[in-house]
């Protein structure tokens, strides 16, 4: 536990380019330029971050990454979170550690290199709305060399531009993770939700039928480890977005509360307004101190290495503490920006659709504190 | 004061080390059947003050208080790490406060570093070694936040300064010898704060009269206390009159230990979350073990995370990379992020006793002998003392996020 929390050069010149990025490339006329287009992101703004290598800071220089940890995405994905940025980069890179984590001999050369270049890619996980559970419906049989999919995936992020999909199985009674691609699926297999959040992209992903090479097939001793690390890989990401989130929502009320007069006072004069406000403030510092922890943890672990305890534990908190913080912002956003906040124009509303729509992805704050609660409270 | 001195090695620190932990390991105090305070203002009885007194002694006469001052005055003049490290050892014995805190860590430090070779001899030594106890005259009963408007007169008589006036929550006004004093020379000063004046005031003067203010929890640790024509030697004053405020604040940097100054000590004994479920481990509800339940457990984990997410923004508090967005925000919020958690933590530590958090200090079926009771209910001087948590919380919205008065 010497370094809890550290933040190298290398990390911040990261911040600070992905902080610019962001904001020049996703302001909030931008945001809602693309709430109603079917990707939900500008795909010359994606090209731009393949160029900077995002997709690939995380992915080992032999397989045409930068090499870096993983705590290396933290910055963007919280950056990205302040803008409303949205693109398959979350999507892309869990799917990357999967491959890292699980791949066979020929996986990541094949794949990794392609999804460091820039393929989109995601994960299929979940079977319906819960997070929580440790089998899936998904099922998997092998039938000499190919193996044949039944059953479908819901919330499967950026599934509309994804080439390649991570899929969650049961193959023998045992759980696995298949690489399925993109022209593998039925053509009416994709079916997008509506989500809360209209930034945001998932679809219904239908597996009947998918019959697919068994070499397709990552590593079955690894797959419930790798599962479980990709869920709290998952949860970071989330976390550190609505982290970012969180401050710009913040920097919404505290723009809306210096400006607005009420009774002829500025309203961010009134306690019942400032201190709130405050609040607000006091559990984003929270979140920010978890998320670069947790960041700090998983950057100095060996690339593709399982995650130890204090990283699960660091994972957990952060992304417990990040959805609250943004869910109570979200929610005094639009109630501090009275009549106007009632508005589909006023820009609280993005915010308290992130809020709980982050909520939800990888497990809620009640998801994690409960295991985070057997972590602490049981263990010796 | 000691940039002659070089710095040690890391050897040499961690032979230190060792011989503090060894040292504390043999002399640790033994439970002396009673509730000792977990801070300087709690002191309440003359059994805690005696017990207290004898174990500051004890540990500066081992050489591990005070290391930093230097030798004349009773310190040991080795750089402020050797003391920054005996005190972290302290805190790993779990050992108890040196009390004498104003001494330690206000006045002390501030006659160290303005005062003259006569307040030097006279005052600092007796700080260390717990012969002298000080107290500090800064609130008012009328001025609970607002340390510009003190009100306490001080007018000067020949060779001496008439006191007239009222202070409150000194700390153990009615057993210390000593007080830094603010109070008011000049009414007519075209800014409040150039009328007022510091005095390292006696306390043992006629006119002066400690009255011990019960508290919330039956117990007593500070007085109010009442200056009727109190008759001081004029060489009290510190500095110039009018330069009461600017001595005020400086008094208030030294709060950062002994890199700062301070003569170092346990100023209070640390309180973690793992206390509280260690406390709640032989409760039950519903004929099951508490720590089982899943609402307590959620309650605690809540708890565990904010604990945690305190420590980490210290250590963020020093990125600047990853404090630029309101720079002052951990430094001003700190106060309030931490005393509001230490309360809630406590508030659930008595909560979820069950019927037991009904018991109270006395109470031989109390768990851990009403330790929780008592330290929720005196939390509220840190929630409330040095700017209630309502007042933080406008500083921060105004001088952090830029909220309007």
């Amino acid at each position: 536990m010497s370094n809890e929390l550290s933040f190298s050069d290398e990390q911040a010149m990261i911040l600070d380019s992905a902080r610019e990025f962001c904001r020049e490339k996703s302001p909030v006329s931008a945001v809602r330029a693309l709430l109603d287009s079917e990707s939900g992101f500008d795909s010359a703004t994606w090209e731009e971050m393949v160029a900077l290598g995002w997709p690939s800071l995380a992915v080992p220089e032999e397989y045409g990454g930068a090499g870096l940890g993983f705590g290396s995405i933290v910055p963007i994905a919280e950056s990205m979170g302040r803008a409303l940025l949205s693109t398959p980069l979350f999507s892309t890179t869990l799917a990357a550690q999967a491959i890292l984590r699980a791949g066979r001999p020929g996986h990541k050369e094949q794949w990794l290199s392609q999804l460091a270049a820039g393929t989109p890619a995601t994960v299929a996980l979940l079977d319906g709305g819960d997070w929580g559970v440790e089998n899936t419906s998904c099922a998997a049989t092998r039938d000499g060399d190919n193996i044949t999919l039944s059953g479908e995936k819901w919330f499967v992020a950026d599934a509309g531009v994804a080439q390649v999909f991570v899929v969650w199985c049961e193959l023998g009674g045992e759980s696995a993770l298949l690489l399925v691609e993109r022209d593998q699926l039925a053509a009416d297999a994709i079916k997008p939700h509506t989500l809360l959040d209209e930034t945001k992209r998932a679809a219904r992903v239908s597996f009947e039928g998918v019959s697919v090479a068994a070499g397709q097939l990552l590593d079955a001793g690894k797959a419930d480890a790798v599962l479980r690390d990709l869920r709290l890989l998952g949860s970071l990401l989330v976390a550190a977005e609505a982290t970012g989130s969180t401050g710009a929502c913040l920097d919404t009320v505290v723009d809306y509360l210096k400006t607005r007069k009420q009774f002829g006072k500025l309203i961010g004069s009134y306690q019942a307004l400032k201190h709130p406000t405050v609040d607000v403030l006091c559990k984003l510092d929270a979140a920010r101190s978890l998320i670069y922890h947790a960041a700090t943890l998983l950057e100095e672990a060996a690339a593709g290495a399982e995650l130890d305890r204090d990283a699960e534990v660091a994972c957990r908190m952060a992304k417990a503490q990040a959805v609250d913080a943004l869910t109570f912002a979200g929610d005094r956003a639009v109630q501090f920006h009275g009549g106007m906040g009632f508005t589909y124009e006023c820009d609280a509303q993005l915010y308290i659709r992130r809020a709980q729509y982050s909520q939800q992805q990888f497990g809620d704050a009640w998801h994690h504190r409960t295991r985070l609660a057997t972590l602490l409270l049981d263990a010796a | 004061m000691n940039s002659a001195v070089n710095a040690p090695s890391q050897t040499e620190l961690d032979e230190f080390r060792g011989q503090v932990a060894a040292w504390l390991k043999d002399n640790k105090p033994t439970d002396p059947g009673f509730l000792l305070p977990q801070t300087f203002m709690e002191v309440g009885s003359d059994q805690q003050l005696d017990f207290l007194r004898e174990w500051q002694h004890k540990l500066w006469s081992a050489g591990y208080l005070g290391m930093a001052w230097p030798k004349e005055y009773g310190g040991q003049g080795v750089p402020p790490v050797f003391q920054v490290t005996a005190d972290a050892e302290m805190r790993r014995a779990g050992v108890p406060i040196a009390f004498n805190v104003i001494g330690l860590g206000w006045a002390g430090p501030l006659i160290l570093h303005r005062g003259t070779e006569e307040e030097k001899q006279k005052y600092l030594k007796n700080i260390l070694s717990a012969e002298d106890i000080w107290c500090q005259g800064f609130s008012e009963p009328d001025h609970g936040s607002d340390l510009g408007n003190v009100q306490t007169r001080a007018v000067r008589d020949g060779e001496e300064y008439v006191i007239n006036g009222t202070k409150i929550w000194t700390t153990m006004g009615n057993y210390a010898k000593y007080m830094i004093l603010l109070a008011r020379t000049n009414p007519e000063a075209e800014r409040k704060y150039d009328g007022l004046s510091f005095f390292l005031s006696p306390m043992q003067v006629d006119g002066i009269d400690p009255r011990p203010i019960q508290k919330l929890t039956g117990e007593y640790g500070f007085t109010e206390t009442f200056f009727t024509d109190a008759r001081i030697p004029a060489s009290c004053l510190m500095g110039e009159e009018g330069e009461g405020w600017k001595i005020a604040m400086q008094t208030l940097q030294y709060e950062r230990g002994a890199e700062a100054g301070a003569a170092g000590g346990l100023m209070q004994v640390r309180v973690v979350i793992e206390d509280v479920i260690e406390c709640l481990k032989g409760v039950t509800r519903d004929g099951r073990p508490l720590l089982e339940d899943p609402v307590i457990r959620d309650e605690l984990v809540k708890l565990m995370i904010e604990e945690k997410a305190q420590g980490l923004s210290n250590k963020r508090a020093a990125i600047q990379a990853l404090t630029s967005d309101y720079p002052l925000s951990l430094n001003l919020s700190s106060k309030l992020r931490s005393s509001e958690y230490a309360r809630r933590m406590r508030k659930f530590a008595v909560a979820a006793q069950g019927a037991h958090g009904g018991l109270y200090v006395g109470d031989g079926d109390a768990l851990d002998a009403g330790f929780w009771q008592r330290a929720y209910l005196n939390n509220f001087s840190t929630t409330i003392g040095g700017g209630t948590s309502q007042i933080q919380a406008n500083i921060v919205g105004e001088h952090v996020l830029g909220l309007p008065k």
